[in-house]
């Protein structure tokens, strides 16, 4: 008896991976392809259930999957992909037009400077110095793209106005308003989040009391009428 | 005593407002109950249209009448909150969902109603994590009491609602840039026409208003049209939640009846600059306003004011800047900012702020003559008016408002900057800040 051209299926699967196809960005993978974790899943398919159309969950996928790896990470974009059925070249295309969706691996924890208009006029050139200087960072590169500390725990960057001026100057801290800050508070910032503590807690935008200003005058109008 | 008026600020330093209970407890969720069950839409259409309430996200249109703007009939139709709040100098949307986000879900709900919309969202700035928790909760709790949903209090009329988040983008707060992302895609802004009203999310109609927009709502529903008009001026009517910051003692959000001086604002109510300090330079409605000089401090309060002194009220947020601050500095962090975030698409405005950028870099850095202060004039009038959006022309505005109003400044800087001869662009950059307070 002879084998009659008979192939054995796997080594036709090991001949398939000693070569895999080229990815194709433009190309959906199946779910099989990218063995997404089932957690991960579930929140993207959660996140495209809330729109009318699949596509609108572009940005929650993406900050699943960043939530998930610390960073964007073409895997994670696969993964996200195959679930919502869309290409990984729209999503990195969206991955890459926002600010807060890291390209590539960053540090544990953020540190978002506001250097806008109303935190540079209340120092906020130099309290990035001072937090790079703390964090051993590239100060040149926290202005642009963001620097990683030497250490790996901090990512620090330079960002627009950030909506927090009553507190200028201010930073976001793992998306966590804190200001006022001094050059002072720099090196404070970095050795509790090194220490996994909350930094400055007594400083969060949260436990800021009364909206600006005075209390209002009575006015009589106000009161009429309920 | 300079003083604020507050409405949508009424009860917004009470403990746990942010809970349902609370807001309920207060009056809350009352006037929702009016339109959906004692009133009809048309009516409650015509009671914010005959409020005169105008567009508090910059743009200052009539609210009533863009949101009838919305075909009539039987279809899917959207209501976007712009809580994209990206505005240099702007913080108002912060505080009202962070502490009354049940006020603006009752917007929502009378937006809805007086514009046929059955599905809204919120799109919220991703740099808002710890304020869009809250709203989600608040949300959630608003769907259990039954304001939200399939039928709203038992009216058969339907509002979805959905907080979504951005992930950093100032040109989603565009309208059009706005729905894009709404729909997965890169922020660009749509060419106008269609508008929304008719073209929006979707390809439906569409009906995208402001945060404290829609904060209004509940008032204007509770105690109707005629009072409302009895705050603030004719053209003008109502209330303003201004975030002022800066150089001031005091930065922070006021609600002031439009129509005050600007002087009360700035000095009543925010304290001023420090002590022995002037106003050298404010901008009255965010980083993309025109700025004014400290001799227009006495200016009313009101979008029409702001636009005959050649500025405007924009989102109401006033920077002030004193006389320590260097003017060109100023523009050039203006400037980065604006190239920063420019999308890319219109050619004026990616290449306008670049240039720009570069412009006042040589200012600073000595490298520039008077006529490059000519030239950057001119870039200035290139780019407004020839784009799809008017993220350009924010840049535009304000920067070609310091160089008109601060020449001499620029010329001095260039001299300054030539005398020091080849001083780098970071050095030339450093100067010391000033405590405040």
């Amino acid at each position: 008896m002879t084998d009659g051209g008979y192939q054995d299926p796997a080594r036709h699967l090991e001949e398939i991976e000693i070569e895999p196809p080229e990815r194709d960005a433009a190309e959906i993978p199946e779910l099989h392809e990218v063995d997404c974790p089932t957690d991960l899943r579930e929140e993207i398919e959660a996140a495209v259930g809330r729109y009318p159309e699949p596509r609108s969950a572009s940005i929650p996928a993406l900050w699943a999957v960043q939530r998930r790896y610390g960073w964007c990470t073409p895997e994670g974009i696969r993964q996200a992909a195959a679930v919502m059925r869309i290409s990984p070249a729209h999503l990195e295309a969206v991955a890459t037009f926002y600010d807060l969706f890291r390209l590539e691996p960053a540090g544990r924890h953020e540190v978002l400077v506001c250097t806008n208009i109303s935190c540079w006029m209340g120092g906020a050139d130099e309290l990035l110095d001072a937090v790079c200087e703390a964090a051993d960072a590239d100060r040149e590169k926290a202005t642009h793209e963001g620097a990683t500390s030497a250490d790996g725990e901090l990512f620090i960057s330079s960002f627009q106005c950030m909506g927090a001026c009553d507190i200028a100057p201010m930073a976001a801290i793992d998306g966590r308003y804190v200001g006022p800050l001094g050059i002072d508070d720099a090196a404070t910032v970095v050795e509790q989040i090194r220490a996994g503590k909350e930094a400055l807690p007594d400083k969060s935008l949260s436990r800021r009391g009364a909206a600006g200003g005075p209390e209002p005058e009575p006015d009589p109008r106000v009161k009429e009428s309920i | 005593m300079a003083a604020e008026t507050r409405l949508l600020f009424r009860d917004i330093d009470e403990k746990g407002l942010a809970d349902i209970d609370t807001y309920r407890r207060l009056g809350g969720y009352e006037a929702a109950g009016k339109a959906f069950k004692r009133m009809e839409p048309d009516d409650v259409l015509n009671e914010l249209e005959s409020s005169g309430l105008r567009g508090r996200g910059g743009a200052g249109f009539s609210m009533g009448k863009k949101a009838s703007f919305l075909p009539r009939g039987e279809m899917d139709k959207y209501l976007c909150c712009n809580a994209d709040e990206s505005e240099p100098g702007a913080f108002k949307d912060r505080e009202l969902i962070q502490k009354n986000p049940h006020q603006l879900i009752e917007g929502i709900m009378i937006g809805a109603l007086a514009a046929g919309a059955n599905r809204c969202f919120i799109y919220i700035r991703g740099e808002y994590a710890e304020f869009a928790d809250i709203l989600e909760r608040a949300v959630g709790q608003a769907y259990d009491a039954g304001y939200l949903g399939e039928d709203v209090l038992g009216t058969h009329h339907q509002v979805e609602l959905v907080v979504h988040r951005g992930a950093g983008a100032y040109i989603c707060g565009e309208e059009t840039a706005l729905l894009d992302s709404l729909e997965g895609k890169r922020g660009n802004p749509r060419l106008k026409p269609p508008f929304p009203a008719i073209k929006g999310l979707y390809d439906g109609p569409t009906l995208i208003n402001n945060v404290e927009t829609l904060s209004n709502c509940p008032h204007i529903i509770n105690r109707g049209a005629d009072w409302f008009k009895g705050f603030g001026t004719e053209q003008s009517p109502g209330t303003k939640v201004v975030s002022v910051s800066g150089r001031v003692r005091r930065p922070g959000n006021y609600e002031v009846e439009l129509g005050i001086p600007s002087r009360e604002i700035i000095y009543g109510l925010a304290g001023g600059p420090p002590p022995g300090r002037e106003v050298k330079a404010w901008f009255p409605g965010g980083s993309s306003a025109p700025v004014l000089t400290g001799a227009e401090l006495d200016l009313p309060y009101t979008f029409e004011d702001m636009q005959k002194a050649g500025s405007m009220l924009g989102s109401g947020s006033i920077i002030i800047a004193d006389e320590t601050v260097s003017i060109p500095r100023l523009a050039l962090r203006t400037a980065r900012f604006y190239h920063h975030e420019s999308c890319g698409k219109c050619t004026p405005c990616r290449e306008g702020t670049n240039w720009t950028v570069k412009m006042l870099e040589r200012v600073i850095r000595g490298d520039a003559t008077p006529m490059d202060l000519d030239v950057t004039a001119s870039v200035q009038d290139n780019i407004i008016g020839n784009c799809l959006c008017v993220l350009g022309d924010s840049m535009a505005m304000p920067v070609g408002s310091m160089v008109r109003k601060f020449r001499d400044e620029f010329e001095g800087a260039i001299e300054a900057g030539r005398a020091a001869a080849a001083v780098p662009l970071e050095e030339a950059e450093e100067w010391a800040p000033l405590e405040v307070g």
